[in-house]
């Protein structure tokens, strides 16, 4: 089993171990696993040895290289790296490399963390299988015939299959969440504005939110609390510091008051699933938290209310691949046939769906209709978790409806892979903190993830939460 | 050309300017006008995938005095995005504000006393400038490739949406010849419409005298000066009136001034409109500034142009004229300030008017400036002998007492004078008569004898007053 990063971060700040033997031992699993996985778009061998060194080098000279010292991880390939390619999975930014660090990466080198490579993702994140890469799917490492989930498909993949203790995914709408449950590893969709999104290639602004993958509560917590913070060069970036998790991690859940979403245990969440969910709720009654049921209506109308926000701004925020200035470039006579070939050979059938969807909700005539209505659907979303709050510290909800499903299955149907996002997407429109919470496997042998929702900058309470159901499926298994 | 009688034109604003900021609307980038293409860039300028906008703190002070001086209620405003392709965009939406703009409900004063009503002040980003190759004359369309610098992308911008209550051609260019003064005035703007940091869009319509329903209007673009714009606006109101006489009607639609020709072109109808898809742009918050600094702001704003002109005529007893031009070349201060440290108002007011021309003008010592019409006044110099120190003063920076003694100017003793006068009587005593007898244009001739034997010295006036003494 990989360390992880907490032990890969003390032994080598403290000197017990190279960071240099740590990055050797993850690029050894990435050779064994990679070729059947395809887990990344881009392994940085050479750069991450050279990093690795400095560290030792740093370590010896008597310095601390930071809280990750030495710890390997992986990246989404949607967030900018200067002078590395940074492909989103598509053909449109083929050749383009930054010239920039996004924030999160730049934080990560702070820390000492020891970049290893670039995961694969559903194209500009949009999917829920990582089945969408212009570069080919992902497989899990449960079982290769079935997705990762996604669209963070390659960091959770990358994880699952101890190729490195941790990963940054994005998620939007789930997408660090969903492929968490569905691979048996933690995922953590942070507040809106807790991480910067600078670098992060955006999808939809106002959804888009950095966070983790780990295989411990713990791991994700290290990795949380050295890229939260303030970030001036992001508008949307809340002024608070970074929180303090790990110290809390402890805590336990007595005294908590935590509350099952029923919207999300009725039709269309598997029984499987359902059940797992219901013994996270009896273990952290176990623990002294006190659980009761809560229904949150609007929840119905979330996943409407998503597929025309995402994709309006969606449709804005992909207009810049244009042929014009970088990626790629299919030379026509004129320049408006010059975008329609660049953007028609660039883009991927979801991407393009999306752009259509969002340029429609947007047009003249049916903005308020579309785009004014999901506005107030989010808005009375946000305010109904906001009074279930008032009540209750956390609630639970399963994180997808099934565990992992076939790859192929759902690609020709994208209103059966919209619904799987049912159990996520209201977080990211409340603007608020979740985890998934691996507990348990389901009829089928593949791993059940257990949603922890919290209210805005509730994110102790929340991995205190974690923790102890980390705890308690390690009694139940052990 | 310009409107048959029994027509009227109806004319509303737009007016673009650049805000006089360091770096641009969302980034630090450097804003300035020139340099090299494409070096005054960045991750933001470029619209780089990742990239986010952050708000120029200073573009919004300046949006707000702009705002204030034009009577704008300042408001909480949010940022929309205008979404249309075009290689000079960047991201292919321009930051702009739609629904709610910083600045609203506000009017301007023309110098004659009309108040024009002013719709909203809003703030958005410039874009870049394409330059289209080949051999289409310059129109991306038919061009064989195009060259584009984003040097000007994500410059502030304030937009003034003007009301529809101009009248004249005449009217057009005093109002943005005020807008200009007093964006200038308050610090937003450096007013060079040569150089594209002041941009005008009129929309035109005209209707029969004493109709009370507004008739179609035409956008007009591409309007680069002052003399432009009333040519152009006197064009397009009699393009329109002669269709409406020939029983057609006009179609709303954009179109472009020819500064060669002198006319105005289709450039796209309505139906050619883009959607532009407006929405609230998710990387930038609301815009909602605390009143304590609306309120620190609106109390150190400038005297505005209009409160100038009023003082320079109730004070120094301007013209109307002579007040808007100072007003206008930005002397008010600096003859306000001579006024009040001794100087000759009507004097300080001519020189004003006629000889300041020059830009170093506004660097006048007022103090100075004030002797020199004092000297004026008191007869030590002559008007011309005024003017020809008053240049010396503006290209040296000298004081007026220095560059008289240099040139000369010494003031002739009335006693001396009287002499050179008595002398020149004895000399022409045929003309002596004719101007005893009446012929005034006489006068002219011994004032020119005078000047002559004194090289100049001589006070016109006091020669004057002196020959009618002796004739009575």
């Amino acid at each position: 089993m990989t360390a992880t990063a907490v032990e890969t971060a003390a032994l080598v700040r403290a000197g017990e171990r190279s960071a240099v033997d740590a990055l050797e031992q993850s690029l050894a699993v990435i050779a064994a696993r990679e070729p059947e996985l395809h887990a990344f778009n881009l392994v940085l061998a050479d750069e991450a040895r050279a990093a690795a060194a400095a560290i030792d080098t740093r370590v010896a000279a008597g310095e601390d290289p930071g809280v990750l010292a030495g710890v390997p991880i992986a990246l989404k390939d949607n967030m900018c790296t200067r002078g590395i390619p940074t492909t989103c999975s598509s053909r449109i930014l083929d050749g383009w490399r930054p010239p920039y660090d996004a924030t999160v990466v730049r934080l990560l080198a702070d820390a000492g963390a020891v970049m290893v490579g670039k995961t694969n993702l559903d194209e500009f994140a949009m999917g829920s299988s990582t089945e969408n890469s212009a570069f080919g799917p992902t497989r899990n490492p449960h079982d290769p015939a079935r997705v990762p989930g996604g669209s963070s498909g390659g960091s959770a993949a990358a994880v699952a299959s101890g190729m490195v203790p941790v990963s940054l995914g994005s998620d939007t709408g789930g997408s660090i969440r969903q492929p968490a449950a569905l691979c048996g590893v933690v995922g953590v969709k942070p507040t809106y504005g807790l991480v910067s999104r600078y670098g992060l290639v955006a999808f939809a602004s106002s959804l888009d939110q950095i966070g983790p993958f780990a295989a411990t509560v713990a791991d994700a917590a290290l990795v949380l609390e050295a890229i939260s913070g303030h970030d001036p060069a992001d508008s949307t970036s809340i002024p608070e510091a970074a929180p303090d998790l790990l110290s809390r991690l402890d805590d336990g859940v007595s005294g908590l008051r935590v509350a099952v979403i029923s919207e999300l245990m009725a039709e269309g969440i598997a029984p499987d699933v359902a059940a797992r969910v219901r013994a996270a709720a009896d273990a952290l009654a176990a623990a002294g938290a006190t659980v009761e049921e809560v229904s949150i209506p609007a929840i119905a109308h979330g996943i409407g209310a998503y597929y025309i926000l995402a994709p309006a701004e969606a449709s804005s925020n992909l207009s810049r691949y244009d042929g014009v200035r970088f990626g790629l470039r299919v030379d026509a006579p004129t320049t408006p046939e010059m975008y329609d070939l660049t953007r028609t050979a660039g883009f991927g059938d979801e991407v393009k769906r999306r752009i259509m969807l969002g340029t429609f909700a947007l047009s003249a005539g049916y903005y308020d209709a579309y785009y004014g209505t999901a506005q107030r659907v989010r808005t009375l979303i946000r305010g109904e978790f906001d009074a279930a709050y008032e009540r209750f510290d956390l609630l639970l909800s399963p994180t997808s409806p099934t565990t992992a499903f076939p790859i192929g299955e759902k690609t020709d149907d994208p209103m059966t892979m919209y619904l799987n996002d049912v159990c996520t997407i209201p977080t990211n429109l409340a603007g608020h903190p979740a985890i998934s919470v691996p507990y348990g496997v389901g009829d089928d042998g593949m791993p059940i993830g257990v949603q922890v929702l919290a209210p805005s900058l509730g994110e102790v309470t929340m991995f205190r939460a974690a923790a102890v159901l980390e705890a308690t499926l390690l009694e139940a298994t052990s | 050309m310009s409107i048959p009688e029994g027509w009227e034109t109806v004319i509303g604003l737009e007016v673009h300017t650049e805000l006089l900021t360091n770096t641009k609307m969302f980034s630090a980038a450097p804003n300035h006008f020139g340099g090299e293409p494409n070096t005054n860039i960045d991750p933001v300028t470029l619209g780089l995938p990742g990239s986010l906008p952050v708000l120029n703190r200073k573009a919004v002070e300046l949006a707000i005095r702009a705002g204030l001086a034009l009577n704008c209620t300042v408001q909480r405003s949010i940022f929309a995005r205008k979404n249309y392709f075009y290689p000079d965009m960047p991201k292919d939406y321009q930051i702009s504000q739609f629904d709610l703009p910083i600045n609203t409900e506000g009017w301007l004063e023309l110098p004659g006393g009309k108040i024009i009503g002013i719709e909203r002040a809003h703030l958005e980003e410039d874009t870049g400038k394409s330059t289209h190759m080949g051999s289409g004359g310059g129109r991306i369309h038919d061009a064989e490739y195009s060259l584009v610098d984003y040097n000007r992308a994500g410059v502030p911008l304030l937009e003034v949406v003007g009301k529809p209550d101009l009248r004249s051609a005449e009217e057009a260019r005093q109002y943005v010849s005020e807008l200009r003064s007093i964006l200038m005035a308050v610090g937003a703007s450096d007013g060079k419409m040569e150089e594209g940091s002041l941009r005008v869009d009129c929309n035109v319509s005209v209707r029969r005298v004493g109709d009370t329903e507004y008739g179609t209007r035409c956008e007009v673009k591409n309007v680069n000066s002052l003399r432009s714009l009333g040519r152009a606006v006197d064009y397009e109101a009699a393009r329109q009136v002669e269709l409406i006489e020939n029983g057609e009607r006009i179609r709303q639609e954009t179109r472009h001034w020819n500064e060669d020709t002198g006319r105005t072109t289709t450039l796209r109808s309505k139906e050619e409109a883009t959607d532009y898809r407006y929405f609230p742009e998710p990387d930038l918050v609301e815009l909602d500034p605390d009143p304590a600094w609306i309120e620190q702001l609106r109390s150190e704003l400038p005297v505005l142009p209009r409160e100038l002109r009023a003082g320079l005529i109730e004070r120094l007893d301007a013209t109307p004229t002579q007040a808007a031009l100072i007003v206008d070349r930005g002397l008010a201060g600096l003859v306000t300030d001579a006024f009040d440290t001794g100087g000759d108002a009507s004097r300080l007011l001519t020189h004003a008017e006629h000889d300041l021309a020059d830009e170093r003008s506004g660097a006048l010592a007022p103090a100075a400036f004030a002797r020199l019409s004092a000297m004026e006044r008191d007869g030590a110099l002559t008007a011309t002998q005024a003017k020809t120190v008053l240049a010396d003063m503006v290209a040296s920076g000298a004081d007026p007492e220095s560059i008289a003694a240099t040139h000369g100017f010494e003031a002739m003793e009335s006693n001396e004078l009287e002499s050179i006068v008595d002398r020149l009587i004895g000399e022409h005593p045929d003309d002596w008569a004719k101007f005893q007898a009446g012929e005034n244009k006489v006068m002219g001739f011994f004032v020119g004898q005078v000047m002559k034997a004194t090289g100049g010295n001589a006070d016109g006036k006091a020669v004057s007053a002196l020959l009618n003494a002796k004739r009575s």
